[in-house]
């Protein structure tokens, strides 16, 4: 069975968040329950990533509203996801753990008002590099890890707490071991912090054993990597793998290929949320939508008073 | 690496161009080397893990403070490349940089 049988995966912009489906054909979802014992059934689920909590500084003034934002608008969706992603850079590190922790918990009461309460995290390496991930495994358990939903696998990937952009050998041990078991033509979502791929290397858009974790995936039909790190939308194909990066909800990146220097987009008080925003992952018809939260009620100078007042926390 | 340039290199050592790191900056900022010329590339540290990466360059280093690191190279393509610390080291990380010149 190829990809395209199982796997229609459309790519569109929306004006507010990020949308990923995948739509098995009868014929697939026949082989995968026969092969898995669980036939893959339509559900979506939403990616946030880097929401920064406890980030101070021009570039978003505002905090964690956007991120407050986000759940409110995931919360409003007339169909609720299964499941809810975090791709990483859930705080801003301090050098004080004291501090640290209390943006973890922070970032807990935020999360805590989704209506979704299946929710998985992977670290990035401002939650977890300076300590080698201990402080993060407190707040959120471990940092790799497996689990299957309504026919899919799913592989928390972490390539930070090591300090340097590494997964390392034994996480990869630990994924040939864990894929072992599936068929080739299971449908695999892969989510960690930075992109598997040198995307931009002197911009740290990479991950230095990336080609072996993905030579260890290379062999499986339907694979889908979602991550974050780069604040900002961005798609790639290789192979059998697509890989799908998400908006941040703290601020932007520019895009490498016309930007000069890596820094922060400015903050635009008029557009406050603009190119910041969630990713919706679909599976029937599969598809990821990339919405932007700058939606026109929030716009504009009353839209930046109702923010500063907290009418959208 | 082959047999003859071992014994060369034996012979021969390349010069050793040595980078201090410390958050948030690398000590020289920046460095010169001659394409098809041998060089040993030397990392050390005083306060905490860095990294240097240049991936044009194959330069690919981790060093702690007991724990120096290097790698000898020999740089083929003339040109500016940018050297970055790739070991998360605090919130001035993203500004730790420096000029590798390959003349």
């Amino acid at each position: 069975m190829r990809r395209r049988d199982f796997l229609q995966l459309s790519i569109a912009a929306a004006g507010s968040a990020a949308l990923l489906r995948f739509s098995p054909t009868a014929e697939a979802a026949s082989f995968l329950r026969r092969r898995n014992g669980e036939a893959p059934s339509p559900f979506t689920i939403v990616q946030l990533s880097d929401t920064h909590v406890g980030f101070q500084g021009p570039p978003d003034p505002l905090g964690t509203k956007a991120f407050e934002h986000a759940v409110d608008t995931i919360n409003a969706l007339d169909t609720q996801p299964d499941l809810v992603i975090f791709t990483g850079d859930l705080t801003q590190d301090s050098e004080d753990p004291a501090e640290h922790a209390k943006r973890m918990k922070t970032f807990r009461s935020i999360e805590d008002r989704l209506r979704v309460r299946k929710r998985y995290h992977v670290p990035g390496e401002h939650d977890s590099a300076l300590d080698g991930g201990t402080l993060y495994r407190e707040h959120f358990g471990e940092s790799h890890y497996s689990f299957d939903h309504r026919g899919v696998h799913f592989i928390a990937l972490d390539n930070v707490s090591a300090g340097r952009p590494l997964v390392g050998r034994a996480q990869i041990a630990w994924l040939k071991n864990d894929l072992a078991r599936y068929p080739k033509s299971a449908p695999i979502i892969v989510f960690t912090h930075r992109p598997l791929f040198d995307l931009k290397p002197d911009w740290e858009w990479f991950t230095t054993d990336g080609d072996e974790v993905m030579n260890v995936l290379a062999p499986y039909d339907n694979v889908t990597v979602l991550y974050g790190h780069i604040h900002r939308v961005d798609h790639h194909t290789f192979g059998h793998a697509q890989h799908h990066a998400a908006r941040s909800l703290i601020f932007a990146f520019p895009d490498p290929e016309t930007a000069g220097e890596k820094k922060p987009m400015p903050f635009d008080a008029s557009q406050p949320f603009r190119n910041l925003g969630i990713r919706q992952v679909h599976t029937a018809p599969a598809s990821v939508d990339d919405i932007e939260l700058s939606h026109n009620e929030i716009a504009g100078t009353n839209g930046i008073q109702r923010i500063m007042k907290g009418a959208f926390a | 690496m082959s047999l003859l340039l071992a014994l060369f290199l034996a012979v021969n050592p390349p010069r050793v161009v040595e980078i201090s790191a410390k958050r948030f900056a690398f000590t020289p900022s920046e460095i010169h080397l001659r394409a098809g010329e041998p060089v040993t590339i030397r990392l050390v540290t005083t306060d905490r893990a860095h990294g240097l990466l240049v991936k044009e360059l194959h330069i690919d280093l981790d060093a702690s403070v007991d724990d120096p690191d290097s790698i000898t190279i020999t740089p083929s393509q003339a040109g500016t490349y940018t050297a970055i610390c790739d070991h998360y080291c605090g919130i001035g990380h993203g500004s730790m940089k420096m000029k590798v010149i390959v003349e």
